[in-house]
């Protein structure tokens, strides 16, 4: 589970994690009103407003409505006009932004709509560096990961120049150790009070990477202050779903208005799904199933609308209602159920199928492939219950069927 | 033969509720020894399982069956009262890595996980727990494993099995069947079927499989079945190509998956560049194994592997 940078740094705070001051934002007369406090706690008589939304790229992001705009904006004006002159930069600004469409390298064409902003004091930043924790599956062990190329893609970095990237394992019996603190410390350039600083941040954030059970925190950049400091001056964290159950409080932080409505509905009737871009639906049991469904769809020459796991002991009442949400894709225009019963039963499938159909109606043609426990039973079901369906002998014949009938 | 088990397998189940209670009886109606359970609320009282025999399973059995399976506070305390070596775990996600380190601690040879959905962090630490002690876990989030009509741990369907040559290793379930009942079909069997499951960290790996199946001498072949994430089918490469002296077919799934997407298992995703399905079906080319290009095509490429000897 993804969350905003503001409840990132929220959280990092609060385990003596250095971060920037900062307040979020959801409408024009809030980021106005953030600006005073912010310049006058800090003393910096610079501010940054920043989108928040659950991607990347966010700096070199551009908005739909005002194509010259970045999604983060460093206000300047108050080094000279004041405080008021801040405040009128970021009233223009958040005019724009709020509400508007960012279209980041991550967020796709579409981009997605800011919401909420965050207003953050000015730093006076010496270096950018990266720093990150989070699982090496090699070594089934957390690792902390760190860089001199800051504000860079870790991605970038780690192919372009990967002898710049350290890494320390973490040891889930002893935590990170203080001689690996130091090692990355001094790996990092850091001296003086900045050496002191990057130790203890190091020390925090991984206890804070441990007690929250994060899949991924990500400080990009970090950075050292022109007087030493060590800050979070961006913050990435995920969660691990498995564990949210643990932590209540963080499974609040859930913006659902930055997932996609499809996959959240199927999440309710534990349903994994995954929406694509190809107009073939797929409905599936097993994960590497559902995977190798897709790959042989594409295989014969058509395109995955989805990706969709009924899971192990789906009921009738789950199979419908994957059933609807494949339907509901206005561009699916086949489906093709591939099944192989084991716990599952075949004939499960065929009565939710059925009761599906029933209940919303059957546009597109629908190609079944049913193998394993009850077979004859869900096909026997399947041909008696009229339904204009045809079915298949195998995986691929199945996904040659549904392509050239929706060919 | 086979690996791991066989007829001699005495099996504990950790975790007696209903999933629990549900393969206990499909493994006893197969023919597996169950010889106990652990679950501490209900110690000391005794499962009772009576049903139809499953045929497809262990051969020279009545039509019926009735067992009484002793449930015990630990997994020390049952070990002793019934010799098992090895153990079934069905223990709900908060509880399942605890299991798994009470059963190690116990001694038991090879626990086998079923359970999906364990915190991640919760295995790192019982991963770390096990280091250093004689104990092989497979799983979490597996379908088990099977040598067909000698002993089934676990949640998959017996009967789509069939004593055979070939040695099967995968991450995920039904597809791990799929691949079965190919080779059921095609006339090659298997010796033992083993999930090792679809969670980024998990016990068994491909290359401890491929080892244990390099050394079983009725395993004549291995199909290994890959996913998308991580770098197990990499490291399988370089281990086969180093060591492997019998032919091995593979079948990768998530060529069409998105990046940065979790396709269902918790290990399945594209992150950061790294575990595509194109870097594995390349490294694995690269160390002699031949890849089906399609799920329909395990049995057949594990035929074209096993003519090539």
């Amino acid at each position: 589970m993804k969350i905003h940078e503001y409840q990132a740094k929220a959280l990092m705070a609060d385990r003596g994690i250095a971060v920037p001051m900062g307040r979020v934002a959801t409408t024009v007369d809030e980021a106005v009103a953030a600006v005073r406090p912010l310049i006058e706690d800090s003393g910096n008589p610079v501010v940054v407003v920043k989108s928040q939304i659950h991607a990347g790229g966010r700096g070199k992001g551009r908005f739909k409505e005002y194509p010259d705009l970045g999604g983060v904006n460093v206000v300047t004006d108050g080094i000279d006009g004041g405080i008021e002159a801040a405040e009128a930069r970021v009233r223009e600004l958040a005019r724009q932004m709020l509400g508007s469409i960012l279209v980041t390298i991550q967020t796709g064409d579409e981009g997605k709509q800011v919401s909420r902003l965050y207003i953050e004091q000015g730093i006076d930043i010496a270096t950018e560096l990266y720093l990150s924790v989070l699982l090496d599956r090699a070594s089934s062990r957390n690792i902390v990961m760190a860089s001199t190329e800051g504000g860079t893609e870790i991605e970038v970095v780690a192919e372009a120049t990967p002898e710049k990237i350290l890494k320390e394992e973490i040891d889930p019996a002893f935590g990170l150790l203080p001689f690996q603190a130091r090692h990355i410390a001094y790996s990092l350039g850091l001296e003086g009070d900045a050496f002191k600083n990057g130790v203890r941040f190091l020390d925090a954030l991984t206890k804070a990477a441990v007690e929250l059970d994060t899949d991924l925190v990500e400080i990009n950049p970090l950075v050292v202050t022109t007087d030493g400091q060590v800050m979070a001056l961006d913050g990435k964290m995920a969660f691990e779903a498995n564990a949210l159950f643990r932590h209540p409080d963080v499974a609040e932080l859930r913006d659902v208005s930055e997932e996609d409505a499809a996959e959240l509905e199927a999440k309710e009737y534990d349903l994994s799904f995954i929406k694509l871009d190809g107009d073939i639906g797929c409905m599936v049991n097993g994960a590497g199933l559902a995977m190798a469904t897709m790959d042989i769809i594409q295989t014969v020459g058509g395109e995955p609308a989805n990706f969709l796991d009924v899971g192990g002991g789906a009921e009738k009442e789950q199979i419908a209602a994957a059933f609807k949400i494949i339907t509901k894709d206005p561009n699916v225009k086949g489906i093709f159920v591939n099944i192989f019963g084991g716990i599952m039963r075949c004939d499960i499938i065929a009565e939710g199928v059925i009761a599906a159909v029933e209940e919303v109606g059957l546009a597109v043609p629908l190609v079944v492939r049913l193998e394993g426990t009850n077979v004859e039973l869900g096909k026997q079901m399947l041909d008696e219950s009229g339904l204009d369906l045809v079915s298949a002998t195998d995986m691929k014949d199945g996904a040659q069927k549904i392509l050239e009938l929706t060919r | 033969m086979s690996v791991m088990i066989g007829k001699d397998t005495k099996v504990l189940v950790q975790g007696m509720g209903k999933t629990g209670r549900f393969h206990t009886d499909k493994a006893i109606a197969y023919g597996t020894d169950m010889v106990g359970a652990v679950h501490p609320s209900r110690a000391g009282q005794t499962e009772v399982f009576e049903g139809e025999t499953d045929h497809s399973g262990a051969p020279g059995r009545a039509d019926t069956y009735r067992v009484e399976v002793p449930i015990f506070r630990t997994v020390a305390e049952a070990v002793a009262a019934t010799g098992a070596n090895a153990s079934v775990v069905y223990v709900p996600p908060p509880f399942a890595a605890d299991a798994i380190m009470e059963a190690a601690d116990a001694g038991v040879p090879l626990i086998v996980c079923i359970t999906e959905g364990i915190p991640v962090a919760d295995m790192v630490k019982a991963k770390r727990y096990l280091e250093g002690k004689a104990v092989r876990l497979v799983g979490p989030n597996c379908p088990g494993v099977i040598t067909p009509k000698e002993c089934k741990i676990g949640i998959m369907p017996g009967y789509i099995h069939t004593p055979g040559r070939i040695g099967v290793v995968s991450r995920s379930g039904t597809l791990t069947y799929e691949a079965v009942h190919q080779l059921t079909l095609n006339g090659l069997g298997q010796t033992t079927a083993i999930g090792i499951g679809g969670d980024p960290v998990n016990g068994t790996n491909f290359v401890d499989a491929l080892k244990a199946f390099n050394d079983d001498p009725a395993t004549e072949g291995v199909l290994m079945i890959g996913e998308i994430g991580g770098t197990a089918e990499e490291d399988a490469a370089e281990w086969i190509s180093a060591n492997m002296t019998k032919p091995v077919a593979s079948f990768i799934a998530g060529t069409t998956a998105p990046a940065g997407k979790r396709m269902g298992h918790a290990g399945a995703i594209i992150s950061g560049g790294k575990g595509t399905a194109a870097a594995k079906i390349e490294a694995l080319e690269a160390a002699g194994v031949v890849m089906a290009a399609t799920p329909t095509d395990m049995g057949s490429a594990m035929m074209e592997a096993m003519s090539k000897v």
